[in-house]
């Protein structure tokens, strides 16, 4: 009674089809995906800035002054112009999937999608008044 | 493949995901847009310095800062693994991905703290 289980020396290769790298331009969804994914980029690119913003007022006034000089550079304006598209983009979409990722229950009720991404939404618009009446009264 | 720490790069992903989206908007535009062109004004340099040197201040933007790097980390290794296909540099990626992060969550904690 010897049985030989039969070990293949290496592992077999899966049956997988190549995809092109670019299989996601044949449909808008995949595009709107791909660039849903990529607004990431300009998060990072904010924290960044914010960075430099910190860096500059600790060096003083001259400093600062002279950041809020280079973010006048046309060159600047359209990368931040771009960034802040990506940004809202990003934020739209959080905001849209987010009853999907958070299902909220109370006793037996489901709180509706509609209600949890209204929240959220309600929520971005109070904070952006904030920050915007913080900033514009100085 | 899913590896068991996912939930713990899913949470910061998560986590700067929210705020990101409610914070930087707001703040971008203003910075960067509307105060270059003019529209308004913009505080003082006295009362933006008093606002962002204040420890609580520091507290949030650092807060704000690290989970911003650490939200693109792990949206643009997925991004790259299949927008690209990259799948077999798995590893690599996410080291490049999360070490990014973590590197900038360092140098943000070096400026702010």
């Amino acid at each position: 009674m010897e049985s030989k289980t039969g070990y293949a020396l290496h592992h077999p290769k899966w049956q997988r089809d190549a995809k092109p790298i670019f299989w996601w331009v044949k449909r808008w969804v995949y595009i709107g995906f791909i660039f849903r994914e990529l607004t990431s980029v300009a998060v990072a690119y904010s924290a960044i800035l914010m960075i430099i913003l910190y860096r500059s007022v600790q060096s003083g006034p001259e400093a600062y002054a002279q950041m809020l000089e280079c973010l006048s550079h046309p060159v600047m304006l359209v990368i931040n112009v771009l960034a802040l598209g990506a940004v809202l983009y990003h934020s739209i979409t959080w905001f849209n999937l987010s009853p999907k990722a958070m299902v909220v229950r109370l006793g037996d009720w489901r709180v509706p999608d509609l209600m949890i991404a209204g929240g959220n939404y309600a929520g971005w618009f109070l904070i952006s008044a904030v920050i915007a009446a913080a900033y514009i009264l100085g | 493949m899913k590896k068991s720490n996912d939930a713990f790069w899913w949470t910061l992903f998560g986590g700067g995901g929210a705020l990101t989206a409610m914070f930087v908007p707001a703040l971008l535009f203003l910075f960067t847009i509307a105060t270059p062109l003019g529209w308004v004004e913009g505080p003082s340099y006295a009362n933006i310095a008093w606002l962002l040197m204040h420890p609580l201040t520091r507290i949030v933007a650092f807060g704000l800062i690290s989970l911003s790097f650490f939200h693109w980390a792990h949206r643009f290794r997925f991004t790259l693994y299949d927008g690209l296909q990259l799948k077999h540099l798995f590893e690599l990626i996410a080291v490049i991905c999360y070490g990014g992060a973590i590197a900038g969550s360092l140098v943000a904690a070096y400026v702010l703290l």
